[in-house]
């Protein structure tokens, strides 16, 4: 009342475009502050903390390359997911979707072709992971699109199949000769394991299907009739049966997509990482539910995941370096993490709205 | 009053504490107040009937009026408020079943929701945002009638409203508003005029009669045979109508909201299936066909539903312009739609039907209402259709945009387009309609020429007094 000044909070009619990238970057520093406190209260220094672990991350190959193999399976997934979270289908099914692109890799790789050359057998198993994670969202989605069946039960449960399909496969007929006793398979042959960057983990091939994937969607989103019927159905269902779109079409194609895009990343996977098929668990790190805070963090715009998966491939390189550099319980790596979610979550209010300082018009009747 | 935008329905969410003000006071009975929300405005005996609903949809009349009611129990909450809502409604003639949701009613049976729940809280002022856009005459004569007690008892009103008549009906003293400013302030009504008070809120002289060229009907373009159809409820409601529209005229259609019509227009449009007769459009059959086919056929709907059937909220201006037309050439090519030509073509349109907003891409939904009916009017008008069927078109509109509304519609049919008006606001179907048919109770009463009936006759009619 004395101020001259009040604050005012606007609703934003636009966005500008600046803003999109300023807002979570101020937040990303917010939460470093917030987890410093965090990491002070444990008698570290926090700025010894982030300063050794940016640089080793973004310093070294090691680090760069371990933040890009976790970034590959969770942009693949996630350019899936913003298809189907445009048409409000929610497919939570992207971890038992990219197991079975894992299976059906293995599969191919081990005991239909593994004679074959790389540059057939390759192309091969990313096809057959597509169609095998597509298969995989299939079910579901014709569930929901026939019967009206939520999805979100069915593709959360299918993934629990996914896993046991898994487990059944390397425990019974698809279990190894030379393992030791462990649960895996053998592991595929040379031809057909993936080429990587030299003296990096990172596997070429998917990471480019990754980049590739998000234009596509994009280009599917902004600039065809199924991207634009995907928008109004996700946006107003009665209206765009109303206009004579075809629900059931819909709702297919953008799980079909969706699956088959995981399907591709379990492939990067089992034949960029592990080279073997073996516990769930260690397939797929939840790939496909970090997977949807990518795309969600994303705006669900598929070129902004290759950012959000990035920054969260970079969350879950720092975790790893943090813990075994300065010895920092796995609790507070996942408190250093929720911290960062949280506050560029939060900070989304901020592109909704506009908060101005103006100067109150004197009025005569004030003291 | 004042024109849709200036800033009527802001004002009074922030006196119901909905929006903060950035500057000013409030006072209430002498002592200045700060409203936080509408608990702070209840307690202060501050009630709203909203213009836009706030109801919710899947639970029942009598869940929503329990709603923030300080006698709900935790328990039962329904059990006392169901017998007040009976009295209540015995008392202001507002005739609502406490078991029905929310969702099956009509616009205008939501509304008598709100004013019933409003009432119910016995507030000290009342502010009524609209209040009668979708009463009848009947029932906005009884609306007056108890707000008129209300005053009597000494209770302040607010009604907000862009209609003249009403002003002159109700109200003791008038206040307008235009762009957000106090252009009248407190004027007895008796010392003022309609002209003048339309003057001050539009800023500019209104022509009141749009001109109309005489009636040149052509072929039969729609058809209606012994329709039936029912409600959300399984209710008949639509119990054999039969009519034609010819191209080239307004044929209108009168009558109380929930006697049917909400009903009749989805069974024609093929958002709702019938139960039996026929919808007959040029010479296709389309009885029970998709929407999507009956629209195919060259037919543009102005829904009575402009959220659920209008629009795609969180698209933008020009996705939504393109809505009808985006599967055809030039919109698209194969699969892949020409964004650069839908631009241009927007952006023609948004000039073309003077749409406000800040761009084309612009998220329909942060539009005006006004404005939302003028994108949608562009949408379903721009490919010169050959039946329109309009519902409550300049429901909720400002003055501009009504006038706009209505010379559209003349001008479609001046072009040998049929429409088939559906509306509440008898002067607009007289201004408008070439033949009026007045339906209650899921039939067509009576069929008049516009320029033989009286408005006290059509109201004989709707309310069934004869």
């Amino acid at each position: 009342m004395f101020l001259p000044i009040t604050v005012r909070v606007e609703k934003r009619l636009e966005i500008p475009p600046w803003l999109r990238l300023a807002v979570p970057v101020c937040s990303f520093l917010v939460a470093l502050a917030l987890a410093s406190a965090v990491f002070a209260f444990q008698g570290l220094n926090p700025l010894a903390i982030y300063g050794t672990t940016f640089s080793r991350i973004i310093g070294t190959r090691i680090g760069l390359s371990f933040l890009v193999v976790k970034a590959i399976p969770l942009l693949l997934c996630a350019v899936g997911l913003v298809m189907a979270f445009r048409a409000q289908v929610w497919n939570i099914g992207a971890e038992g979707q990219l197991l079975l692109g894992a299976v059906a890799a293995a599969g191919l790789a081990l005991f239909v072709m593994p004679e074959a050359p790389s540059a057939v057998l390759i192309p091969a198993m990313f096809l057959a992971g597509f169609l095998a994670g597509a298969a995989w969202a299939l079910v579901p989605a014709v569930l929901k699109a026939k019967l009206n069946v939520n999805e979100v039960i069915t593709t959360l449960m299918m993934n629990y199949i996914a896993a046991k399909l898994v487990e059944y496969l390397i425990y019974g007929p698809w279990r190894g000769k030379a393992t030791w006793g462990f649960p895996f398979t053998d592991l595929i042959p040379g031809n057909a394991v993936l080429p990587t960057v030299p003296g990096t983990g990172i596997h070429y091939p998917t990471l480019m299907l990754a980049l590739l994937s998000s234009g596509a969607v994009f280009v599917l989103m902004e600039k065809t009739k199924l991207g634009y019927e995907v928008k109004v159905f996700g946006g107003n269902p009665e209206l765009a049966k109303a206009v004579g779109m075809r629900p059931a079409k819909i709702i297919i194609a953008c799980m079909l997509v969706s699956g088959g895009l995981a399907g591709l990343a379990g492939v990067g996977e089992l034949a960029g990482v592990h080279k073997r098929l073996m516990y769930p668990e260690s397939i797929s790190a939840g790939y496909g539910y970090t997977a949807i805070i990518v795309a969600w963090l994303a705006r669900l715009n598929p070129l902004a995941c290759v950012l959000t998966a990035l920054l969260m491939g970079g969350l879950l390189a720092a975790g790893e370096t943090m813990r075994t550099s300065f010895s920092i319980p796995y609790a507070s790596v996942n408190v250093f993490n929720g911290l960062i979610l949280l506050c560029v979550v939060a900070g989304e209010v901020m592109l909704r709205y506009k908060v101005k300082l103006v100067v109150r018009r004197s009025v005569g009747h004030e003291a | 009053m004042g024109e849709n935008g200036a800033g009527k329905t802001t004002l009074m969410n922030i006196l119901y504490g909905l929006y903060k003000p950035d500057e000013g006071r409030i006072f209430v009975r002498g002592h200045e107040v700060r409203i936080r929300g509408p608990r702070d405005a209840m307690k202060l005996g501050i009630g709203m009937v909203h213009q836009h609903f706030k109801l919710v949809p899947t639970l029942t009349v009598a869940e929503n009026v329990a709603l923030g009611l300080e006698e709900t129990g935790f328990f039962l909450p329904t059990k006392k408020i169901e017998k007040a809502i009976e009295e209540a409604a015995r008392r202001y003639g507002l005739d609502i079943d406490p078991d029905a949701k929310i969702w099956q009613l009509s616009v205008g049976e939501r509304q008598r929701v709100e004013i019933l729940k409003a009432l119910m809280r016995d507030a000290r002022v009342l502010i009524l945002d609209e209040p009668t856009t979708v009463l009848t005459p009947g029932e906005k004569e009884e609306l007056f009638r108890i707000l008129r007690k209300l005053a009597d008892e000494g209770r302040g009103i607010v009604f907000i409203t862009h209609k003249l008549d009403e002003v002159f009906r109700i109200a003791d003293r008038v206040t307008v508003l235009r762009k957000g400013r106090v252009v009248a302030s407190g004027v007895p009504t008796s010392e003022t005029t309609p002209r003048e008070l339309a003057k001050l809120m539009v800023g500019r002289e209104v022509g009141y009669k749009l001109a109309k060229r005489p009636k040149e009907p052509g072929e039969v373009v729609l058809k209606v045979e012994d329709l039936f159809a029912m409600d959300d409820r399984g209710t008949m409601v639509v119990k054999g109508v039969s009519f034609e529209v010819r191209r080239g005229e307004v044929f209108g259609i009168a009558g109380v909201a929930g006697n049917g019509q909400k009903e009749l227009v989805e069974a024609i449009v093929g958002l709702r299936k019938p139960e039996k007769g026929r919808v007959v459009i040029d010479s296709h059959d389309v009885t029970g066909r998709s929407p999507a086919e009956v629209l195919g056929l060259g037919v543009a709907f102005i829904p009575e539903d402009r959220a659920r059937y209008g629009i795609v909220p969180d698209l933008s201006v020009a996705e939504n312009l393109v809505l009808k037309a985006y599967r055809y050439p030039p919109f698209s090519k194969g699969m892949f739609l020409d964004v650069d030509y839908i631009r241009k073509w927007s952006e023609e349109l948004v000039a073309e039907y003077r749409i406000t907003t800040p761009s084309i891409d612009t998220p329909a939904g942060s539009l005006s209402g006004g404005n939302i009916q003028r994108l949608i009017l562009a949408r379903e008008l721009s490919t010169t259709p050959r039946l329109i069927i309009a519902s409550h078109p300049t429901y909720g509109l400002d003055v501009a945009a009504t006038e706009q509304v209505r010379a559209l519609l003349l001008k479609h049919r001046d072009e040998g387009a049929g429409v088939l008006l559906i509306s509440e606001d008898l002067d607009e179907l007289l201004e408008l309609s070439d033949r009026i048919a007045v339906m209650r109770d899921g039939r067509i009463v009576g069929i008049m020429d516009a320029s033989e009936a009286d408005v006290e006759e059509i109201g004989v009619l709707m309310s069934g007094a004869s």
